[in-house]
């Protein structure tokens, strides 16, 4: 699995952080995200999954 | 056998999210979902700000690209309001069809509410589709004067950028802070001044009457106190109610929203989702229905779980965000009006700053201004079990 994020269309809810908090942390200055993971190990797939879903900006394309 | 499996009514972000869940689940059933607008689903957070500004071309709100959305495989039938619901049967009715399911999931969301006795005028607004932004932009790129009624967060947000599109904007409403209701007043009143040096003018605390027409166009807003506010254009924005006219006759317990248990189970194999829901809260032993965006994808995934045969009780922590003239505002929690603020990070000074909001020694919310991470960390803090209901309406 390959992350990417769009950081231009990112609102800083966070709830990315919050479901894969080992793949995904927000700046400290505006909260946009960042990825600590690109490529998660298999067993954070499901958690990464649901970021992804729940991410209510759609900044996070996953590359299975 | 039925027409379809599982029959999702709705094509918003809480339906769509009910469709990914269970194909993430492993789910390999028949999936139909019916859609009342002709559009692809779209997103709404972005339609006060990014839409209406003309920022994004209208398809940049659509939630996913076409070749995500075939991936699902999924049945989309689209610009077919439902009209009706069979419960017994679990059949729902359109104007052309009807359609049988084994599981129903009702995500028809909620509608714009107008005033009272509004009229029907050239000019005068509401605001909740993709169709309505559009035709508020329209007007505004041809208008000097614009008069937001409502001055909740949708309110607010349509003033910050009406005023960036170089309107004259006045907002007015019965509150006397801009979501003041969501927000309390400590927090409201720097959104008031926020907005006053952004040019937008408060008429606030008075109550709207009516509005003035020329020739069918409306040319002003008239408020209880006898004054009217010259307009070019007027939206409206004092809420929304649930879209459940169409389960009338259903059988369903109606009450502000489709009445659900603990696992948003309106009936045996119907569920609602999103706006729409008003589902038992087990955290805080009474109902709840929420209105945002963050909602309505976390409650779609435990919807979709518990169609796949391991239902969790849903009892989320509330959470809403609002971004208008440089300012994002995150809300955990509920503020009620009695509860005590304490900045608690950042300054107010520098506009950035996380607020706790106490009741006795319960935390009941923590907000962030300008201090998203900040504020996220601070969510757990948050007592679930004095989670009040207020107005967390976003």
């Amino acid at each position: 699995m390959k992350v990417e994020i769009h950081e231009d269309k990112c609102v800083g809810a966070g709830q990315c952080a919050a479901l894969a908090p080992g793949v995904f942390d927000q700046r400290d200055d505006d909260g946009v995200v960042i990825v600590l993971d690109e490529n998660p190990r298999q067993d954070l797939h499901d958690n990464t999954r649901r970021a992804a879903a729940a991410c209510p900006a759609l900044a996070i394309v996953l590359h299975d | 056998m039925a027409d379809t499996d599982v029959l999702v009514v709705g094509a918003s972000a809480a339906g769509l999210g009910v469709v990914e869940s269970l194909r993430r689940g492993g789910y390999a059933g028949r999936i139909t979902v019916l859609g009342a607008e002709v559009h692809v689903p779209y997103d709404r957070p972005p339609l006060s700000k990014q839409v209406l500004s003309g920022q994004w071309e209208p398809e940049q709100a659509h939630l996913r690209p076409q070749d995500l959305l075939d991936a699902l495989d999924a049945e989309f039938i689209l610009g077919e309001p439902a009209t009706a619901l069979d419960v017994g049967t679990r059949t729902v009715s359109t104007a052309t069809r009807t359609l049988t399911a084994d599981q129903i999931v009702i995500a028809t969301g909620s509608t714009a509410r107008p005033l009272p006795g509004q009229p029907e005028l050239t000019g005068l607004h509401t605001f909740r589709t993709l169709d309505d932004a559009l035709a508020l932009r329209a007007d505004l790129l041809a208008a000097r004067r614009l008069v937001v009624v409502g001055e909740g967060v949708l309110g607010c947000e349509i003033a910050a950028t009406a005023t960036g599109l170089g309107l004259e904007v006045t907002m007015t409403g019965p509150q006397q802070l801009p979501m003041g209701l969501q927000l309390g007043t400590f927090v409201g009143g720097l959104l008031g001044r926020l907005h006053q040096e952004a040019g937008v003018r408060l008429r606030l605390g008075e109550g709207v009457s009516g509005f003035t027409e020329v020739g069918g166009k409306v040319s002003g807003v008239s408020l209880v106190g006898g004054d009217t506010l010259p307009a070019d254009v007027v939206v409206v924005a004092v809420g929304a109610r649930p879209a459940t006219d169409w389960l009338a006759d259903s059988g369903l317990e109606l009450s502000d929203g489709v009445v659900c248990d603990e696992f948003c189970r309106a009936a045996p194999g119907i569920y609602a989702v999103g706006d729409v829901a008003r589902w038992s809260h087990a955290g805080l032993g009474r109902s709840l229905r929420l209105e945002n965006r963050t909602n309505a994808v976390e409650q779609s995934a435990a919807v979709a779980e518990a169609i796949l045969g391991a239902p969790v009780r849903y009892a989320p922590v509330p959470y809403f965000w609002t971004d208008q003239l440089g300012a994002k505002i995150q809300v955990h929690g509920s503020i009620s009006a009695e509860a005590q603020a304490t900045v608690v990070d950042g300054d107010v000074e520098d506009r950035r700053f996380v607020v706790r909001y106490q009741v006795g020694d319960d935390v009941t919310a923590v907000l962030g201004w300008n201090m998203p991470k900040q504020s996220r960390l601070r969510r757990q803090e948050i007592t679930t079990s004095a989670l009040t209901e207020g107005a967390t309406v976003a």
